[in-house]
């Protein structure tokens, strides 16, 4: 325990603008076929050092099979509203979920973020019986401890009862049970996230286990079978108040980023595509007189490509669908960015009025039929992906995996790790670092990155910017 | 004169533990802050802070009133000293031991700031630091009364205690956070947070020491 706050915490989403920025950020590693034990890179991103966008540091899991796909930290800025308890807790911590394996490693990133070290592992068996969940996959910091979401109910293949989230103390890492005491409809899950003072939490689907683990099942995609609601739920009750459904044809509704200044009350959710037309759709959810509503607020069409060029999976349509597989909110609320990973571009949408996003930057890299090479001149395989923005909002990193088997059949030529990075206008406009591009070790691909100091889809405040 | 402090002197502790309980960030100030921007009026950050007094009000009450009715077993007085004195001490070095904070505060909702103020404010034994500084006031108006009228002024001096010592920290918290709210920013949130769980627990130890060597000088156990 320390005597005074964690610098890294921050009262509002304003002061964490303003605050120094990141020196490092930490990206997961995957080993696909898992053939190699999967890692966390931790890569330098002092511009100026010589070894600027390099990786400085690996730590190398014990095991194999684990696939990580998305972490977070121990304890983030919420820790300083009174309510929590714990004001004196440090942002050290990377809890790292194996989405394949259902096995936690706790990282520790002290003294130094190129020291960081395996501090803790919880076995599958200890989740499997204590939750009754498995597959753990988004991580936030919040109330009762650790939040932890899962993509599967129990039994060998997860479809034995519900996904749900699940509690880890945030000082010793124990797992203590699921949230939910009454989950309403929810049967599946994704992410999630929340408004802490406004005491609620929205929550999104992706599919049963069985649709994922194995590559995307086309006929239960067309046929509208995964998931496509998004739940409402009061956060300190631990009660769904609220499901709303998208609509069949509006296929996995994944990514849920709540304003971060918390006197807002709204929020987006992509979802990656419109089964009637491959559009890819942003949606804008708010609430009102203490119900909740969203709506769709912006399209991404597909673009046409000759058969030649696609996948098998594509084939049939002809085109490529945009695939919004991740967005991200800058912290001041002012502009959102959508990954496209199908086509290879990444946008950034000005949201200073939420229900009206206007498309003010973009970046094409990768992409199925496109294939745009980086500003470098290296070909980067894939389409951006899991994105970042620093703190300050200047600077937009991403990697362009999606996921080990996903990858496969929407980009059968392989996957191999990228990170970019590209710096956003005062007013908007990308533009990509011809500088920045991250050399990943051979067979890796690489998934989330999480900055020092926090980020954009890490910490919650509890005092507004104003 | 019997041993301990006088009753000026006891009093000012009165006044100064609740100047320390307010600026504590722990007991609450910034969830005032908080109210005051979310809602963007003084007004709320007004409102939060009552809620938060009412609620550490009546933690202090409900350990200062068992007390006021035992003082009444003029008997046993020596007794109910010593006994609060120790018990006192002991809360103080468990919560020395024990560092953890408990659950049940998270799951308190934040509309709820009365009831989170009262369960933090006995959670940490804010009212048990008060116990010795109250007993002390007891004594110094003891005479010859019957047992009923002086447990009626044992109530009314906890009352009056507690009353004292809200006023003390309503003003030192509220002022530090409008102060926050008006002027300073949010900066000094962070800023302004000191870990004071052992500096707290240590407190506890101390009141209570005093309070026990008093009891035993002036009692002769």
């Amino acid at each position: 325990m320390n005597a005074r706050p964690d610098k890294t915490f921050y009262a509002s989403p304003k002061l964490a603008m303003e605050a120094e920025a990141e020196n490092f950020a930490y990206t997961l590693l995957l080993s696909p076929d898992a053939s190699q034990p999967d890692a966390l890179a931790v890569i330098d991103v002092r511009p100026g050092s010589p070894s600027y966008s390099q990786i400085v540091h690996t730590v190398v899991m014990p095991n194999k099979g684990d696939e990580f796909h998305h972490f977070g930290w121990n304890a983030c800025s919420s820790a300083l509203s009174p309510l929590s308890g714990h004001a004196f807790l440090e942002r050290r911590f990377l809890i790292i979920p194996g989405i394949r394996s259902s096995r936690i490693y706790v990282i520790d990133t002290k003294p130094h973020p190129t020291e960081a070290a395996i501090h803790k592992i919880i076995e599958p068996e200890e989740i499997f019986r204590k939750t009754g969940y498995s597959r753990p996959h988004t991580v936030h910091c919040g109330p009762e401890g650790v939040y932890v979401s899962t993509l599967g109910g129990a039994g060998a293949d997860g479809t034995d009862g519900p996904a749900g989230i699940f509690i880890m103390d945030c000082e010793t890492f124990e797992v203590l049970g699921r949230w939910e005491i009454d989950r309403g409809p929810q049967q599946l899950h994704y992410d999630f996230w929340w408004n802490l003072p406004r005491d609620y939490m929205v929550s999104s689907e992706w599919a049963l286990p069985p649709q994922f683990e194995n590559g995307i099942v086309p006929e239960d995609l067309l046929a509208n079978r995964y998931g496509h609601r998004l739940h409402f739920w009061d956060l300190r009750d631990r009660k769904n108040v609220q499901t709303i459904d998208l609509g069949a044809n509006h296929q996995m509704a994944l990514e849920v980023r709540p304003a971060h200044d918390p006197s807002r009350e709204y929020g987006f959710v992509g979802v990656v595509v419109d089964t009637t037309n491959l559009e890819g759709s942003i949606w804008t959810w708010w609430r009102e007189g203490g119900q909740f509503h969203i709506r769709k607020t912006a399209t991404i069409p597909p673009e046409p490509a000759s058969v030649d060029r696609l996948p098998p999976l594509l084939q049939g349509f002809g085109a490529v669908p945009p695939l919004v597989t991740d967005i991200d909110l800058s912290l001041d609320d002012r502009f959102l960015y959508v990954s496209c990973w199908g086509t290879g571009e990444l946008r950034q949408y000005d949201v200073s009025d939420p229900f009206n996003p206007t498309l003010v930057g973009s970046v094409h890299i990768g992409g199925i039929d496109r294939r745009t090479a980086h500003p470098n001149g290296k070909t980067y395989a894939g389409g951006p992906q899991m994105v970042e923005i620093s703190r300050d909002g200047k600077r937009v990193y991403w990697t362009n995996s999606l996921y080990s088997t996903w990858d496969d059949q929407f980009y059968p030529d392989g996957v191999p790790g990228a990170q970019v990075m590209a710096r956003a206008g005062k007013e908007g406009g990308l533009e990509l670092e011809k500088d920045y591009w991250v050399d990943f070790p051979q067979g890796y691909r690489a998934h989330q990155i999480r900055l020092e100091g926090g980020d954009c889809s890490t910490d919650s405040f509890c005092y507004p910017s104003a | 004169m019997e041993t301990g402090w006088s009753v000026t002197e006891l009093w000012l502790a009165v006044v100064l533990s609740g100047a320390y309980h307010g600026i504590n960030p722990a007991m609450g100030w910034p969830l005032a802050v908080s109210a005051g921007l979310m809602e963007r009026r003084p007004r709320a950050l007004a409102l939060a802070m009552w809620q938060l007094a009412i609620g550490h009000t009546l933690a202090i009450l409900l350990a200062l009133l068992p007390f006021a009715i035992l003082l009444a077993l003029v008997t046993w007085l020596q007794v109910v000293r010593v006994s609060a004195s120790l018990l006192v001490i002991g809360f103080g070095i468990y919560l020395l031991v024990n560092r953890r904070h408990p659950r049940v505060l998270a799951r308190i909702r934040p509309t709820q700031l009365g009831l989170w103020s009262f369960v933090v404010a006995t959670a940490h034994g804010a009212g048990l630091m008060l116990v010795p500084l109250f007993l002390g006031l007891c004594r110094a108006d003891e005479s010859d009364r019957a047992a009923q009228s002086l447990m009626a002024g044992d109530v009314g001096t906890g009352l009056l205690v507690s009353a004292v010592h809200t006023l003390s920290m309503i003003a030192a918290g509220g002022g530090f956070a409008w102060v926050v709210y008006r002027y300073v920013g949010l900066k000094a949130i962070a800023g302004s947070w000191f870990n004071l769980d052992r500096v707290w627990a240590a407190s506890l130890v101390a009141v209570g020491s005093l309070s026990l060597i008093f009891a035993l000088e002036s009692g002769g156990m």
